[in-house]
């Protein structure tokens, strides 16, 4: 399963082969391979959006036009066809793709730090800090997610950093149980003890002795939940909770696109397909990465 | 045994009373705007000020909020703002449309989750297995909304099968249930069919399976009789705890297809600001799921001979 072992001077250089070798071990399977793909495309995408020859994505073209049509002037081609407001769909997805990326990785990032923090504290001190801090927990995930999402946005509004704090709300409490469960069994090492005995601080022990020796099931964890994050940016987006338009958005460009589908359908199957392929390629990573952590 | 469920419903009792306070405390900032919403957006201050106080807003917190439990307690919700009509009467038929929705899916995803889940779980590694596995990778990478365009795409304007839209405007029609039902289940059996699939192989493996192989009894007896048995008790708790994620899943369901269900009446009442209806709905949904995580607790210790007979002495 997991290796445990205490981390010592040579960690740098321990990490980097740990690396290689998750690499090589990644090489073995096709569907982590495929995975990994699908994300370098769309984190390919995201940062070359301002260079690729795109159109504006916020700009006005011509309404309604079928993918491969040609524009006008005869020298524009849609390559996957305008929306109903006539803007261009490929360049609006390309953007999207940087958009999502990046506030869904700020929002993971948010909830990790928040997560963590709690899963330590709970775990390494235990008693009424335990208590105290898996009651909370407890309360927020007896929300169902959506439920929370649509309550604390439509409260405080859908800015993008309010996005990522409502997103912190309902993934920090999951993350603290799995840090929480991983900490428990790691502080009884031998590791901790002799940590302890040399007289280490408890915020040293935790994010030093601790932290780097349950990095393994948090690193497949983050995968999928850069997943759900995208799920639920998009969703909230579909929602007309998400950020906020006219920059592009693939779950409102579903929505806007909706009432007229009849007509545009390519409008709302392109955005449909990103999200879902996105999501799959994080899915199917952090299948590989699990499968290869067992091994291990 | 009673001891522990006894332990866990208060505990949902617990967490029900805080989440209900915590509700009540967030929208009670919002008392100007909802009197805006009730006199109109050309009402002045003086007259959202008087009217907060003839409706008793102005009252003690606390008075308000014990007078809001009290009453939602005998069944009484308050009143929506929006609707001008009392919570409770609109609640009740969007949730009998919800619970149609779930049900039907619920009706479809379990047999054929665990049917998957099983037949791949006995032969671990084989190309059913893995092929399971990946169909529900990719089922669960689709979200909601996003496969809910791709099936109206394919059945109502490329095969115009099925109509788009279950606004049921013309009385109770099955065939506008067939797509938010379709793509609930399509987002929801993989995990479950993994789920089941990841307890069969582990029951398969084990020793007492093993013996009844090698004693030479049939398969087909040794996975019904024996397998089955101990690997079903995991499933169960996730299919309970599904409820949980169905809810979710309604919701942007019920949005995408106008279905007059309970999601898209919470939604509503939540881009509104209809602050008794949000509160009611709210309560509603995590009741769903606070239950649900106590049904599957308890079930789970029912149904596990392991903890129900260690469960006297330990606990």
């Amino acid at each position: 399963m997991r290796r445990l072992r205490a981390p010592g001077p040579g960690e740098a250089a321990s990490a980097a082969t740990a690396l290689r070798r998750a690499l090589g071990s990644l090489r073995e399977s096709p569907l982590a391979i495929t995975g990994a793909a699908i994300l370098a495309f769309w984190l390919a995408m995201a940062v070359l959006a301002p260079v690729l020859p795109l159109a504006d994505p916020n700009l006005p073209l011509e309404p309604l036009r079928p993918p491969l049509s040609v524009g006008a002037d005869g020298s524009t081609t849609f390559w996957l066809g305008t929306d109903i407001k006539g803007r261009d769909v490929l360049s609006r997805l390309i953007w999207g793709a940087r958009r999502v990326l990046v506030w869904a990785g700020l929002a993971t990032l948010a909830a990790y730090l928040v997560g963590i923090a709690m899963g330590l504290v709970a775990g390494y001190r235990g008693g009424w800090w335990d208590e105290a801090l898996s009651f909370l927990a407890n309360l927020l995930l007896s929300f169902p997610v959506m439920v929370l999402y649509i309550v604390v946005i439509t409260r405080i509004g859908a800015s993008p950093i309010n996005i990522v704090l409502a997103v912190t709300f309902a993934s920090a409490p999951a993350i603290m149980r799995i840090v929480r469960g991983l900490v428990l069994d790691l502080k009884t090492r031998d590791y901790v003890l002799a940590a302890r005995t040399r007289g280490e601080g408890a915020l040293w022990i935790m994010f030093v002795e601790l932290l780097p020796n349950a990095r393994g099931p948090l690193i497949v964890d983050a995968c999928l939940r850069m997943g759900y994050t995208t799920i639920a940016l998009a969703t909230l987006g579909f929602l007309g909770l998400g950020l906020p338009p006219p920059d592009p958005d693939w779950g409102a460009m579903i929505a806007e696109t909706q009432p007229m589908g009849a007509f545009a359908g390519h409008a709302m199957l392109f955005p449909a397909l990103a999200v879902s392929s996105l999501v799959l390629g994080f899915n199917l990573l952090a299948d590989g990465l699990r499968e290869i952590s067992l091994r291990d | 045994m009673l001891r522990l469920a006894a332990r866990r419903f208060g505990a949902m009792i617990l967490i029900m009373a805080v989440v209900s306070f915590i509700l009540f405390l967030i929208f009670e900032t919002d008392k100007l705007a909802v009197a805006g919403k009730v006199l109109g957006p050309y009402s002045s201050l003086e007259q959202r000020e008087l009217w907060l106080e003839r409706e008793g807003y102005n009252r003690p917190f606390l008075v308000r909020y014990g007078e809001w439990v009290t009453d939602a307690l005998r069944g009484d919700f308050g009143e929506s703002i929006r609707f001008k009509a009392p919570v409770a009467d609109l609640l009740w038929p969007r949730l009998a449309n919800s619970a149609i929705l779930a049900g039907l899916v619920f009706l479809l995803m379990i047999p054929l989750s665990l049917l998957l889940g099983v037949l791949a779980g006995m032969r671990e590694g084989s190309l059913l297995d893995r092929g399971l596995s990946f169909l529900s990778i990719l089922t669960t990478s689709v979200p909601e909304f996003a496969s809910a365009a791709f099936l109206v795409a394919l059945f109502v304007f490329e095969l115009r099968w099925l109509p788009g839209t279950s606004a049921m405007t013309g009385g109770f029609d099955w065939s506008q249930l067939v797509l938010p039902v379709a793509v609930l289940v399509l987002y929801d059996f993989g995990y479950v069919a993994r789920m089941t699939r990841a307890s069969m192989a582990e029951v398969m493996t084990s020793h007492y399976i093993r013996t009844a192989i090698l004693k030479g009894l049939p398969r087909h007896r040794v996975v019904l009789r024996h397998a089955l048995r101990n690997a079903l008790i995991a499933p169960f708790t996730v299919i309970v705890l599904q409820l949980n994620w169905l809810l979710s899943g309604v919701i942007v369901v019920e949005v995408f297809f106008a279905y007059k269900g309970f999601g898209a009446l919470l939604y509503d009442a939540a881009m509104f600001g209809d602050i008794y209806l949000i509160e009611a709905c709210t309560m509603v949904a995590v009741f769903v799921a606070v239950f649900s995580q106590f049904v599957s607790d308890v079930g789970y210790t029912l149904l596990n001979p392991r903890i129900r007979f260690a469960g006297s002495t330990v606990r």
